[in-house]
């Protein structure tokens, strides 16, 4: 019964988003009377579309906690025996889930849209939720024609296949949600640069609407790749933390488009320029997340998060893609013209630079997606390859490098026009902080390879340059987003240091281990004491005691696992990490030899923490950019006359 | 400069860099692209020497050797048209086991042995990541 009430739920919603886009297209064209109650009927029709996906949703959640082996897509993906909160979050650890999900966050953003946009113009706003539910319907026929999350299944089997043990994690409960939230804010981001190409109101206070979405997207993308880099990191027991995986690669890339948009989207709502500029970002922006969302669940992708192949609902996929890229292209490119050009600048100035910061994201961005694509492309001409982490690294690697240069000297620009001598001089702490930094690292600390020498000496630059912006300011009256911005860009600081550090600094042992020897790794001295059975709710396990000492310090155990799933049969390598102030101790157990040693897997990687840290604070500098936008707007309309403020 | 002209050469700059990213990643990709060898690509193609590559193939029976360290092994990867000797370092997965399929992380030496830093096994039929189900579609009719 519930199943079929989620059914229901979803048809409705789909059948109010084609009224949505009926009554914007009807309403935006006609005048008078019939065009003012068509417009005004698009708001409540938005916000009743939001809440019965949150009702096909709940009913989701409902058969999966309730384990309702008759929905087929349960008995797929979940088992009788697994812990509650992983039958709750098995709801969108696949396929169909996932995509209600995508919907369930599209419809509520749109309901919010409706509810709480005041700045926009009436037209504007109504062509914004017609643009959201072109966007939505296609994910509704999608859901409803090829992954129906609700079908039966008869007869019912008694237990559900299971989950795979890997995404029986805490990460998987926050970690898709978080990207697609992120996901969806960009195509609310889109579906305005829509609304005002369509009433062609390109200016600023389009720009202040729209940016509010960029950032909260952006902050939530910014987390749910910090998450799932962490989540790599310890859940694979490899010791990396960025493999350059098709599916975090299709999570860079929309952050990548977002992180310029953030940022040319400024230089519109601050200072009316880079108009077209700001929509063609918008644009690609919604293309990448769009990308991210399909190309991860088509299945053609070479990854663990490829889910079973369907050739059927690939094709399907594929069309939705083209359409959509399609079609935000071809509206670009008809109405584009209409953009009035905004206001002009020098090269050397905040919106030079911001010009700069663009081009280098798009640059990488470029480079990220032929990596991805052109596996598929080679594919299909009959070749089977895989483009792995060395492209990546040496194509993308020296160019944020130069991005992260361009960060320290960006945000020490004035706006429209700046001089080259006092810019000079602002910049030098920076400069000097970079170049003694490196001396340093390759005098004192050993570092010879040019690249983690050029990114410890940079991030060192970077810091200080990112607090440079708040130099002789009044502490007190500096705006929130300003230091938004410095703690986004410190945030960068620290985690390349973080990645720096941990490409050269990290110690790795690899030993077969008797009992009660101890093993050196670091500053650390490791015994294993013996191994013992564990059993958990649907596993069991060989544990390893470790008893690690650090130099004369208090001994303490760490605990890595072999992990053994009985549905399905899977054995998963639970790691066991320490985190000390200045790095992590990171433990893998592995097998025992015929001789009776144990294979142990042994990391000390100073600073590594740093590089999920930086990201906490990048997504914190957005969250405060964020409140800050927002604590301004109010008392902008509170004031009739606002004064030239906005920086 | 005019709004018109500024306009012209933020076009121009846009499409400098993607052309310039297009041209990098590609001429990138030229020297790195072949990046998934199968055995039998080997005698084909000539050894990639130098660079990260990736191998992939079935563990041949009875090649796995293991080392006195206790944490080396040395094994087999063949596709029915050649076979590679493979030195492993490291904790094999689970499912690394012979007669079964194995994609190997790592380089080539000029000997023609490849030494593996990591290695890739099957999980199961459902999450094996395509490139893998490639190879073992092609071994498949050597497990019999």
């Amino acid at each position: 019964m519930t199943a079929e009430l989620g059914l229901a739920a979803l048809w409705l919603a789909a059948a109010l988003a084609l009224l949505q886009i009926a009554a914007a297209t009807l309403g935006l064209r006609r005048e008078g009377a019939l065009g003012e109650q068509l417009r005004g009927a698009v708001r409540p029709v938005a916000v009743a579309q939001g809440l019965l996906t949150a009702i096909a949703f709940a009913a989701l959640l409902a058969v999966f906690s309730g384990s309702d082996m008759s929905v087929a897509l349960v008995a797929e993906n979940s088992h009788t025996a697994k812990p509650w909160l992983y039958k709750v979050a098995g709801a969108w650890g696949n396929h169909e889930g996932s995509m209600l999900l995508w919907v369930t966050i599209l419809g509520l953003a749109g309901g919010a849209v409706a509810l709480l946009e005041r700045r926009l113009h009436e037209r504007t706003l109504v062509a914004t939720l017609g643009a959201q539910a072109v966007i939505a319907l296609g994910f509704y026929a999608f859901l409803l024609f090829s992954s129906n999350p609700f079908a039966r299944l008869s007869p019912a089997p008694p237990d559900g296949l299971g989950l795979n043990p890997l995404l029986q994690d805490p990460g998987l409960a926050f970690h898709p949600p978080t990207l697609y939230i992120g996901y969806v804010g960009i195509s609310v981001a889109f579906s305005f640069a829509v609304g005002a190409l369509v009433t062609r109101d390109v200016g600023p206070a389009f720009a202040r609407a729209m940016r509010l979405w960029v950032l909260g997207a952006w902050i939530f993308l910014t987390l749910g790749i910090t998450a799932g880099s962490y989540w790599a990191y310890y859940e694979l027991g490899w010791g990396g933390w960025w493999f350059w995986d098709p599916v975090e690669n299709a999570s860079l890339m929309p952050w990548l488009a977002a992180t310029a948009l953030l940022h040319s989207v400024t230089v519109v709502a601050t200072r009316d320029g880079l108009r077209a500029w700001t929509i063609m970002l918008a644009v690609v922006a919604f293309s990448m997340s769009m990308l991210g969302t399909f190309l991860v669940r088509s299945g053609i992708l070479t990854s663990v998060h490829a889910f079973a192949v369907d050739p059927e609902r690939g094709t399907f996929i594929l069309a939705l893609l083209a359409l959509y890229i399609g079609g935000a292209l071809a509206l670009f490119g008809a109405r584009v013209g209409t953009v009035r050009a905004g206001a002009t600048f020098e090269p050397l100035s905040r919106e030079g630079g911001l010009v700069a910061n663009n081009l280098l994201l798009s640059v990488i961005l470029g480079i990220v997606l032929i990596g991805t694509l052109y596996p598929l492309l080679a594919a299909a001409m009959g070749t089977q390859l895989s483009v792995g982490p060395p492209f990546f690294n040496a194509t993308a690697g020296p160019i944020a490098l130069g991005l992260v240069a361009l960060m320290g000297v960006g945000p020490l620009l004035r706006w429209r026009r700046d001089d080259k001598d006092a810019l000079v001089s602002r910049t030098l702490p920076a400069l000097g902080t970079t170049l003694l930094g490196m001396a340093g690292f390759f005098a004192l600390g050993g570092v010879t390879r040019p690249l983690p020498l050029l990114g410890l000496g940079l991030a060192l630059g970077l810091a200080v340059a990112s607090i440079a912006p708040l130099w002789r300011r009044n502490l007190r009256r500096t705006p929130l987003f300003t230091y938004g911005m410095v703690v986004a860009h410190l945030g960068i600081a620290v985690s390349l240091f973080g990645m720096a550090a941990d490409s050269v600094f990290t110690e790795e042992k690899l030993v077969a281990a008797q009992v009660g020897q101890p093993v050196l790794v670091g500053p650390f001295s490791v015994t294993l004491q013996g191994i013992r059975p564990e059993i958990g709710d649907n596993w069991s396990a060989l544990e390893g005691v470790l008893r690690v000492q650090r130099g004369e310090g208090t001994p303490f155990l760490l605990r890595p696992q072999q992990r053994f799933f009985a549905a399905p049969p899977t054995t998963t390598n639970e790691t066991a990490i320490r985190t000390e102030a200045d790095g992590q101790l990171y433990t893998v157990l592995g097998r025992q030899g015929a001789d009776g040693r144990w294979q142990l897997r042994l990391w000390w990687k100073p600073w590594v923490t740093c590089i999920w840290l930086g990201g906490a604070l990048v997504a914190l500098g957005g969250a405060l950019s964020l409140l800050g936008r927002l604590r301004r707007e109010r008392q902008v309309r509170v004031d009739p006359h606002p004064t030239e403020r906005w920086t | 400069m005019t709004a018109k002209n500024q306009r012209l050469v933020l076009a121009g700059l846009a499409v400098l860099a993607v052309v310039g990213a297009a041209l990098l990643a590609l001429s990138a990709l030229k020297d790195q692209a072949a990046f998934f060898y199968a055995p039998g690509d080997v005698e084909k193609s000539g050894l990639p020497l130098g660079r990260e590559v990736r191998l992939g193939g079935m563990v041949a029976a009875n090649s796995i050797a293991r080392q006195p360290d206790g944490v080396s092994i040395r094994f087999r990867v063949t596709d029915g048209r050649a076979t590679v000797p493979v030195a492993f370092t490291g904790i094999a997965p689970d499912l690394f086991r012979e007669r079964s399929g194995v994609v190997a992380e790592g380089h080539f030496n000029p000997d023609g042995s490849f030494t593996a830093t990591n290695l890739l096994a099957k999980h199961d039929e459902k999450y094996m990541p395509p490139e893998v189900a490639g190879a073992m579609h092609e071994t498949k009719t050597l497990e019999r």
